[in-house]
């Protein structure tokens, strides 16, 4: 397999995407907990890699469909701070205006086509998305984002069943974070879970999602089957979530222990691990990557004072865009 | 002018929008070669192919959820939902997805998609091939919702249903597919939102949808016999209704009953119902009746099948009770 991303530049934006998702996902803890955000958030921190691995193999056109825990998505797919702090916080200049909010960011100038708060809810939107590609000649690809949880879910199986019929330039990203909600995968899921995509005949592939590299290499040479036609795809990505189901879920030892949640964030961390391949193989510094972080933690906290500050929709907002005009 | 069926007329609505717009497919089971179980969309494969004629597997929410991303993304899908029953099973992708999304989004993302399906009792179906459900959508904001009553509604509708940026559903009355009308060979739309007054009248309203019209039309006829005069109204959408004109009507009439082929409680009859008394209150002379199917399951035999829709015998006789105040 050909490294296309062996160059410091496109490692270099990898670590930042990933950088850019954990300050995002802790300035948006922190909104909770200092009460400043209304309802709750999902946190991705834990499962960067994924997000930016396989949105860096992507274009711009192509897209993307999101899940519940969709913020690192969205960062990764190109969104900007600001107008992602203000879709959280309900304020007017929002993706979507603050009608969405946390769970429904849509950014379709990135092809992010939304994140979604019914589980699996989007494999449909996600499969659509590459058949207009099919039928349109546009040569996207969209992939469809979803937790081990959605494997529970029927719609998935009905769309990966007509994507390998139809062949679509698709591909299923399972992000098996090992919990869906509060309960253990194991749990809620008999058998093999690839066998659930080879099942209908879909090429499947696992690999370990706290490394960015390789699911960056992987994707990017199913991206570029896909647009060949050999499409679809089945990716099993291991990883796992640092914090709970969502920020409220904080006592969580009833389902999972902190010593396994040490160990993830020790030895897992997709961010350390990787700034360690950075500079073992001089391609950065520590002081370098340590001041790309700072760098980026100062454009979160901007742009969460920036939405703190931004103002509500007017109320006049609230019957609009119910229809698209004619 | 020429007379076509119901189902000829869904077809030529398709057809003339397909060859206008190569984005527009249709996709659902078994629309290719078998044009249907109702043979509505008969021809079309052979003249647009199976690129565009899209059949599925029997996986209706798979389908369409694949319908609103294609809608989301450059398509305008055409979603054949074979059995208006078979709502019950793409609920998710269709009010929580296709119906939400321009709203979640801000206005960034719209679903231009239509989802045809059908209604309609005495069939001899049972219970989950014969249901009307058209309030279970006509519910969710953001959808609108479409009842044809004649060959030539259904071309009218489906036209503008196939040109809005929203996404549509229309319900056919499956028992009119053969019901041939007058349909003009040159184009025309029926634009959303505007009632048609099918038969004038100054002594009662009867507001009727879809397979209800007809009965209404014969109560209607059988009224005028004894010098009632009835006033006929299809709304022709439900979801935008129009509003105006049954207020209107109702302010000259003074009395009114809703027929609809929905269940009964919480039903359409009731929505519009409701509104004539909070808009026509003082011009009523009699309670406004409503008069839908029966809240009972639909059962097959024939003996007990007939006694759950409303019948134009039924709508007379409920007639002559509100003007002689006898309800």
């Amino acid at each position: 397999m050909t490294d296309k991303k062996d160059n410091r530049e496109s490692y270099l934006q990898m670590f930042k995407q990933m950088v850019r998702i954990r300050a995002f996902e802790e300035q948006a803890n922190q909104l909770y907990l200092s009460a400043k955000m209304p309802g709750l958030t999902h946190m991705y921190v834990g499962q960067e890699a994924v997000a930016v691995g396989i949105c860096e193999a992507l274009t711009p056109n192509d897209k993307i469909t999101s899940t519940h825990r969709g913020h690192g998505h969205c960062v990764a797919k190109g969104a900007d701070f600001k107008q992602m702090f203000c879709e959280l916080l309900g304020k007017e200049e929002g993706y979507c205006r603050g009608k969405g909010g946390s769970m429904h960011i849509a950014d379709q100038a990135n092809g992010n086509l939304g994140a979604n708060a019914i589980v699996g809810g989007s494999a449909g939107i996600a499969t659509g998305a590459a058949l207009s590609a099919k039928q349109l000649g546009s040569n996207e690809v969209s992939v469809c984002f979803f937790g081990d949880g959605a494997l529970g879910q029927g719609l998935l199986y009905e769309t990966m069943n007509m994507a390998a019929l139809w062949k679509l330039p698709v591909i299923y990203a399972c992000e098996n974070n090992l919990y869906g909600e509060y309960t253990k995968v194991e749990e809620m899921a008999a058998g093999d879970l690839m066998a659930r995509a080879t099942g209908f005949g879909i090429e499947s592939f696992e690999v370990d999602g706290q490394d960015v590299l390789a699911v960056n290499n992987l994707t990017q040479e199913l991206v570029e089957r896909a647009r060949k036609g050999h499409g679809p795809f089945f990716i099993l990505l291991n990883t796992y979530r640092y914090y709970g189901h969502h920020v409220g879920d904080i006592n969580r030892e009833y389902y999972r222990s902190k010593e396994e949640e040490m160990l993830w964030r020790k030895e897992r961390d997709p961010i350390t691990n990787f700034t360690q391949l950075l500079v073992e193989k001089k391609i950065s510094t520590p002081e370098e990557l340590k001041s790309i972080e700072r760098e980026i933690e100062t454009e979160a906290e901007e742009a969460v004072h920036y939405a703190l500050d931004a103002a509500w929709p007017d109320a006049s907002e609230v019957d609009m865009h119910v229809f698209a005009s004619n | 002018m020429r007379e076509i069926t119901f189902g000829a007329a869904v077809n030529e609505a398709i057809a003339e929008e397909m060859r206008l717009d190569e984005r527009i497919i249709v996709l659902g089971e078994d629309v290719a070669e078998a044009g249907t179980p109702f043979k509505v969309l008969s021809g079309l494969v052979e003249e647009f192919g199976t690129q565009r004629i899209i059949d599925t597997p029997i996986s209706e929410p798979g389908f369409t959820g694949i319908a609103v991303g294609a809608a989301m993304t450059g398509l305008r899908p055409i979603v054949d939902l074979m059995f208006g029953d078979f709502l019950f099973l793409i609920m998710d992708q269709l009010c929580n997805q296709a119906a939400k999304t321009h709203y979640m989004s801000g206005g960034k993302l719209n679903v231009p998609m239509v989802l045809r399906t059908n209604m309609g009792a005495t069939r001899r179906s049972a219970a989950q091939h014969s249901q009307s459900l058209h309030a279970l959508v006509a519910h969710i904001p953001g959808l609108k919702v479409a009842m044809p009553s004649s060959a030539y509604e259904a071309k009218g509708l489906m036209k503008t249903a196939i040109r809005d940026n929203n996404p549509v559903v229309i319900f056919e009355d499956k028992l009119m597919y053969n019901d041939k009308a007058e349909v003009p060979e040159e184009e025309y739309l029926i634009n959303f939102g505007e009632a048609e007054i099918l038969h004038t009248g100054s002594d009662i309203t009867l507001v009727a949808t879809s397979s209800m019209v007809q009965q209404a039309e014969i109560a209607a006829k059988t009224l005028a016999k004894q010098n009632i005069s009835a006033e006929v109204i299809d709304p022709r959408t439900i979801s935008p209704l129009d509003e105006t004109t049954i207020i209107n009507s109702v302010k000259k009439t003074s009395h009114a009953i809703v027929i609809d082929e929905g269940h009964q409680n919480y039903g359409i009859t009731a929505e519009i119902a409701a509104r004539i008394s909070e808009k026509a209150f003082y011009y009523l002379d009699a309670p406004v009746q409503r008069f839908g199917a029966m809240d009972v399951p639909v059962p097959f035999s024939p003996a007990l099948e007939d006694l759950t829709v409303p019948t134009a015998q039924q709508i007379h006789e409920r007639a002559i009770s509100v003007l002689e105040g006898k309800i």
